[in-house]
């Protein structure tokens, strides 16, 4: 009995000494710690932020205080009743309705074509040069041209959102597609599995981890870019709340508008980390 | 030795180019191999001896000579030869049930075919509790009788083994040897296993082929005849060592003189 005990004995001991404020509070504490360590920084530039504001540094910002006002307006309306009260959602959604459909035709779009530019000598050297091309050319540059061919309004904002995902995913599915081990298809090949049967069962699998990188990077610059999407005449989005409250000087309207889009885009990044983490299983290196 | 062999490889050379030059891998080489036989090919790195292992199992073809299975020319990698890496090439994002029933599943077979053909390799390498975990949480042992385990349940007649226990420690190859030697007794596979550890080849070869480099080619073949199984600590054991040892370290000799 007492060599059974021993183990889980001294294992237990070191916390006991250390903290000697029980079982439960060092399991909350370990939930809690990682959450303060969080807010540190958010908190950090809070209090600065008050500071610069009051002791007069800038004239120009609003304080914490009216922004956060202005969200509860913006939100649920009933401070300032004018034409941004109370309609955070419609923009929202506006906004995601062209984040998540320009990012799922940019993924419809570049993992394919990732994975043939991967995997097919010819198509590689077809593509492969032309998009290297059109690459280093920004989405704010495309905004003209995009206006012209899209006409003022949503489709062109969609069209500028799935530029700008688009690269990121096609980039990481084909580094995905060229990086498979060898040795997986030999593995393969002398199980029995050759030619295009391998696509589905060695080289999609293996990529599998690159294309969701893609994915992710991809929805990240998809929430980037759609600030530059909405300058392009529509009525609703945050990008256009943003342009709108600009040149009404409105800055604490900008700076709401700042704050959702970073929300709205940091809860889309944890949906595709836990799809990830769940597809990924088998994959040591993908729990973030 | 009129019986047709399983493997006949006759006057095989491998010239890889490099860079603008040649590198004779392996040169001349004559092996045959009877089906249900163990052998092992010895020698220092560079003597050929995974180039000609490469060829048996279709990933090479050879610059000269001819490599045949059952007096037909190799075509190309096939079930019929499973191969045992020593870096395991494991599917990382199959289970060991999965990794296991992949070669049934890539030639369509039915899938509870599939599911009891796995499930009876998972318990003749003893990792039925490990049915569904993945490779990475797997110890190096272990991960090695999946791959063993993948070949077998795909009706690989010629097991190929190049160096499969060589990333391993001294106890889990131990282990893995004898657990070698008692399905290759069992199951009347024929097993054609390189390695650079003469014990290891001793200990587990009817017959060792001695090779040596630059350019790499067969020097020696050697029958064991030893009872298995085999003590390493017996004299007679010992005696073999020092006669392939010596055998292995004669070229050395040469050069030097």
């Amino acid at each position: 009995m007492s060599d059974a005990t021993l183990p889980s004995a001294t294992t237990a001991s070191p916390s006991a000494a250390t903290g000697g404020s029980g079982f439960s509070a060092t399991r909350l504490g370990r939930r809690l710690v990682p959450a303060a360590l969080a807010l540190v920084a958010p908190c950090t530039l809070l209090i600065v932020w008050q500071v610069a504001v009051q002791t007069g540094m800038t004239r120009l910002i609003p304080s914490p205080r009216e922004v956060a006002e202005e969200m509860v307006d913006f939100a649920v309306g009933g401070i300032w009743d004018d034409a941004f009260s109370d309609t955070l959602l419609v923009h929202l959604f506006a906004s995601m309705e062209r984040v998540y459909g320009g990012f799922a035709l940019a993924a419809l779009v570049a993992v394919p074509l990732g994975l043939m530019i991967g995997r097919i000598a010819l198509v590689r050297q077809v593509m492969d040069p032309f998009l290297q091309l059109m690459r280093p050319v920004p989405v704010t540059a495309w905004l003209p041209l995009s206006m012209i061919l899209f006409g003022l309004g949503a489709r062109s904002a969609f069209f500028l959102v799935f530029l700008g995902a688009f690269y990121p995913i096609l980039l990481n599915t084909v580094f995905g597609v060229r990086s498979v081990e060898p040795r997986l298809f030999e593995a393969a090949e002398m199980l029995g599995c050759r030619g295009n049967a391998q696509f589905f069962r060695v080289v999609l699998p293996a990529s599998l981890p690159s294309i969701f990188t893609g994915l992710r990077l991809g929805l990240g610059l998809a929430w980037f870019v759609i600030v530059v999407g909405e300058m392009t005449g529509v009525p609703q989005g945050l990008g256009a709340v943003i342009m709108d409250a600009r040149t009404l000087s409105r800055t604490e309207l900008v700076i709401c508008g700042m704050i959702v889009i970073g929300l709205a885009g940091f809860v889309s990044d944890r949906i595709v980390v836990t799809a990830m983490n769940r597809l990924l299983r088998w994959s040591p290196l993908h729990h973030v | 030795m009129s019986r047709l062999p399983i493997v006949d490889v006759q006057n095989v050379s491998k010239v890889f180019t490099v860079g603008g030059g040649e590198i004779a891998a392996l040169r001349d080489a004559t092996l045959t191999v009877q089906k249900g036989e163990f052998v092992c090919l010895i020698g220092a790195s560079g003597c050929g001896k995974s180039t000609l292992l490469r060829i048996v199992a279709g990933f090479e073809r050879p610059t000269s000579g001819e490599a045949l299975m059952w007096n037909k020319p190799i075509p190309g990698p096939g079930p019929d030869r499973g191969m045992v890496f020593q870096d395991y090439g494991l599917f990382p994002w199959l289970t060991v049930r999965e990794n296991i029933g992949f070669g049934p599943a890539s030639r369509g077979r039915p899938k509870a075919e599939i599911r009891d053909t796995a499930q009876r390799f998972m318990a003749l390498v003893g990792l039925t509790k490990f049915a569904d975990v993945y490779p990475h949480q797997l110890s190096g042992g272990m991960k090695q009788r999946v791959a063993i385990a993948r070949v077998l349940a795909n009706d690989a007649e010629l097991v190929l083994m190049d160096e499969p226990f060589g990333a391993l420690d001294a106890m889990t190859r131990e282990r893995l040897q004898e657990d070698l030697l008692e399905l290759w007794a069992r199951t009347g596979l024929t097993v054609l296993f390189v390695t650079h550890a003469i014990e290891e080849a001793i200990y587990l070869a009817d017959r060792v082929v001695v090779m040596e480099p630059s350019p790499g080619r067969i020097a020696s073949e050697h029958r064991i005849t030893l009872p298995r199984p085999r003590d390493v600590a017996s004299p007679e054991f010992n005696e073999i060592r020092r006669e392939l040892s010596a055998r292995l370290h004669s070229h050395h000799a040469k050069k030097a003189a």
